[in-house]
This record gives C-alpha cells, structure tokens and sequence, in this order.
C-alpha cells in the first residue's frame, strides 16, 4: 500500500515539474499593481506590444508592497510600481536594475457628495486632510502597504504634527486593494485617496464625487524596473528587456498616452504634466 | 435596474456571446478543480481506509489533527504553496509559480483533509462490521482497502463532490499561486473578486450565478454516473 502510495507521489512530481527551457522566452511574467490592471491599461497596452514584438506578458497585478516582494524573491521578469523610495531602495540592494519613469499619474480625494469636511474644490490636501480630522469624518484607508497607502501616510505626515488620525475611530484601516477601498468607503459615505485611473473606471460611485484634486503632492509616478538577471538563468531577461525598451519607446509612449477612459487621459508621459 | 436583474442579463449576455475571457476562466476552474479533486481522491480515499483499520499508536492525534485540518484557512494554504514554489523557496526550481500546476498542488494539499477524514468516517463502520469476515478470508492490507472503499462508494461519491466543492469555490489560495493571470490562471473565483474590486458588482454576481451553475452540473453529473455505476 504505501509503496503504491509512494509511486503515486512520485508520478505527481513528474508530472508536475515544469523544467523545460523557454529559450526563445516568447513571454514573460510582469507584477504590477492593481491600478494599471482594474482601470484597463493592461488591457490597451499589451494587444499592441504584443502585435509588435510576439511576446506574450502575464500580468501578476498585486500592491505595490507584493510586487517588490516578488521581485526580491525573482517570481517575476519585471515589474511597474508606484513607490519610488522602494524601487530605489531595490536598485540600490541589487535585486533590481534600470529603474526608467514611464508614466504618471495622480491621486484624488474621493469623498461623499454631503462633504462634511469641507473640501471640494480645495488645492492643498495637507489642509484638507487636516479639516477631515477636526470633522472627524470618516476616512477610509488602504492600509496594505500599497503605493497608495504609502503616499497617504506621507500626507498626513506632512498635514501637521498635531492632527491625530492613527487609531481614531473615524480613520479606518481596511486592508484592501484600492477597489475594495472605494467599495467600503461608498458604503461608508468616507473620504479616499484613489488614484485617478481606478476611480475612473470604478463603476460602483453610489454617493461618492471627486473632491480634490491638483495638488503636486498627489502626483503618482510610475516606475518600471527589470528583475536582476543575476537571481538566475530561470529570469526571462531578454523579453523582459525588451518589453522595458518598448515601454519608453515612441511606441510604448503613444500607446500610454492615447489610453482614455471616458474620453479623458488618465496616465501621462513624464514629460507630459498632468492637469493641475 | 437593480444589481441582481443586471446580474441576470450580464450572465445571459457573457453565455449568450461565447465570451472568451469567460470560456477560459470556466475552463481554467473546472481543470484545476477537477484534476485537483482527482489527485487528492487518488491519495486521500486509501490512506482514510488505511486510518480505519489500522490501529498505531498516536492514531488518535492523527485523526485530530486531520479533522482540524479542515478548517485550513486557504489563504494560509496559499501562502504555504507559495513559500515552496517560490524561487527562493526549496521548490522554486521547479518553475511552477503562476502556473495551473501550482494551484492544483495548493487545491490537492486543501482538499486532501476533506477526503481522509470523511473516508475515514466512511470506512470505519463498515470495518467494525465486517474487518473480522475479510480477516478470516486472509485479505491482505491492499484488498481490504479496496473492499471497503468498494463498498463505501455511495459515501465517497459525497467526499468527492465536498472535496471539489471546496477546490472549485476557493479563491485565496489559487490567487496567490496563480497570480489571476488573464488566459492563463484566471478562474471563475479570482475573475468574481477583479470585478468586485472594480466595482462592477452586476458583473461580478453575474459570474457568480455562472459558477454556481457549473457547481449544480458537476454535482448532477457525479450523482448520474454513480447510479448508472449502481445498476447491475
């Protein structure tokens, strides 16, 4: 019995193992964060990368905390995050290499139509997020070490040493990928930072509007980085070079650029500044 | 419209059509699920008849902790399989992360409890009642197994179905193994959960009642043949 049950395990790890060499690596797999995937630029990007160059990308879309994590380990090829300090942080520990700006886009402050704080049509978000404080108005945070959550902890950082918003009961924590995030929050009638792609394309409003949006601290730069081709041979370092090539070609560029949602751009090229 | 009758037409619509995100994300579960199901019988069905008629010591916290395992959350399984497939981890020259093949090995390691501890159940009474007549035949270990999963076959018909209802409803353990790779490793659960996050919720419920169906046919099917299996 155990000796069939042995035969029956060894066959399973056969069948299982996946050792063949992709020499001429016609894909390759990119972790990049929920953002770029829920507002559709995967899905208007990669058709025309791959009509140019017959490489087939596999989108791991993930924060942008998982994605580096990934990356550290070398489970994916490349990858484009929104956190500047850890894509340099990865450059610098050599888990990562050529880290180029692709794109930007920008945070907006998302909130109920009812506004208690008071916000809409503000410009500076310190002081925005200074009055949602003193309203104690509901604010819904990301709280997944994502790049999102990371620049919304830099702005109440920066909103005043005396604000106090960590553990208040009306500052909640969800832990949640940025459209669960606004899912909750349209629940909660709470204020958001979301990024302006996302909420473009998020479908489930209820009572929520666009409130803030403008200022330069709610910029959001896009950074792609190759995998260090050192973690092993197992890295797909030719095609996720040239998809890294591609992405800040003239190509790459127009295809960021003519991406719309709605009709409106909502990723732009670093040259490019967005409105505000 | 309100959210459900939305729901219904956006699943008439995506079946109606052929969609092929749909076809391949229905594909993708019903693959895995099912090949997961198969392997984690395959394995799980004799050592649960092997925990019924063999007495060794520490046999009682081998049930316990194999009924405990039922509740194995399978976002910590995920994170199990991962760890292992990962490149750094002892498996990861294997190359399976993000791949069909990685969320089968995390649905078998899931399902597997199910099917020893229920066979077992299964198994045990009927080695009460008849263990001494098949110890007088002078079966050996490997026959007596057979014959009384032979005989449990109703039941197991059961174990199977639980066991591919839990693989085919799971989403935490494929997403982290798989990635929800669209074409790729994409499946009806982690597809529900992009389209929950996107907001779209009538679209999302849409596949959910699509899912649902697929689990109504499965069951059907399983129950048809073990009656056809039945008849003389």
């Amino acid at each position: 019995m155990t000796r069939h049950l042995a035969a029956v395990a060894l066959a399973l790890i056969a069948l299982l193992s996946n050792t063949r060499a992709d020499a001429q690596q016609r894909s390759f797999t990119l972790a990049s964060t929920t953002s770029t995937e829920n507002s559709g630029l995967f899905a208007h990007l990669l058709p025309r990368f791959s009509a140019a160059t017959g490489i087939d990308v596999r989108v791991v879309a993930v924060g942008t905390g998982q994605a580096l994590a990934l990356a550290v380990r070398g489970d994916v090829d490349a990858i484009l995050t929104h956190d500047r300090a850890g894509e340099d942080d990865l450059v610098a520990n050599g888990h990562a290499i050529d880290r180029r700006d692709v794109m930007y886009n920008d945070f907006v402050v998302i909130g109920p139509k009812l506004d208690p704080a008071r916000i809409r049509g503000m410009r500076d978000v310190k002081l925005a997020f200074r009055q949602i404080a003193s309203a104690r108005a509901p604010f819904a945070s990301r709280g997944d070490d994502s790049g999102t959550h990371r620049t919304e902890l830099r702005i109440w950082q920066a909103s005043a040493a005396h604000v106090n918003w960590k553990g208040e009961a009306w500052y909640r924590e969800l832990g949640t990928g940025m459209g669960p995030t606004l899912n909750t929050a349209s629940a909660l009638g709470a204020y958001v930072l979301a990024d302006r792609a996302t909420w473009a394309s998020f479908k489930n409003r209820g009572i929520q509007e666009l409130l803030l949006e403008g200022d330069p601290l709610l910029l959001n730069p896009y950074g792609s980085l190759r995998v260090n081709p050192d973690k092993g041979p197992h890295i797909k370092n030719e095609a996720a070079r040239i998809w890294h090539e591609w992405l800040t070609s003239e190509p790459g560029r127009a295809a960021i650029s003519s991406f719309a949602i709605d009709g409106a751009q909502v990723f732009f090229l670093p040259d490019q500044m967005p409105r505000g | 419209m309100d959210t459900l009758s939305q729901a219904t037409a956006d699943a008439a619509r995506l079946i109606m059509s052929g969609n092929a995100d749909l076809l391949s994300a229905v594909k993708t579960s019903l693959s895995v699920s099912l090949t997961a199901t198969a392997f984690a019988c395959v394995i799980g069905a004799p050592l649960g008849a092997l925990l019924a008629i063999r007495a060794f010591p520490g046999k009682p916290a081998a049930l316990i902790v194999v009924n405990a395992l039922l509740g194995m959350p399978p976002v910590v399984v995920g994170l199990i399989v991962y760890l292992l497939l990962s490149r750094a981890g002892p498996l990861g020259s294997l190359g399976l992360l993000f791949t069909t093949k990685a969320m089968i090995i995390a649905q078998v390691t899931l399902t597997l409890p199910i099917v020893v501890a229920l066979t077992h159940r299964a198994t045990h009474a009927l080695w009460k009642d008849y263990g001494d007549a098949l110890l007088i035949d002078g079966a050996g270990t490997g026959r007596t197994v057979l014959t009384l999963l032979a005989m449990a076959r109703d039941p197991l018909v059961t174990v199977g179905l639980a066991a591919f209802g839990r693989a085919i409803a799971e989403v935490g353990a494929i997403m982290i193994v798989g990635g929800n790779i669209r074409g790729h490793t994409r499946t009806m659960t982690t597809a529900i959960a992009l389209e929950t996050s996107k907001g779209d919720l009538a679209l999302a419920m849409g596949l959910g009642m699509i899912l649902v169906a697929l689990t109504v046919l499965v069951s059907g099917a399983a129950f048809i043949l073990a009656r056809a299996a039945d008849r003389p």
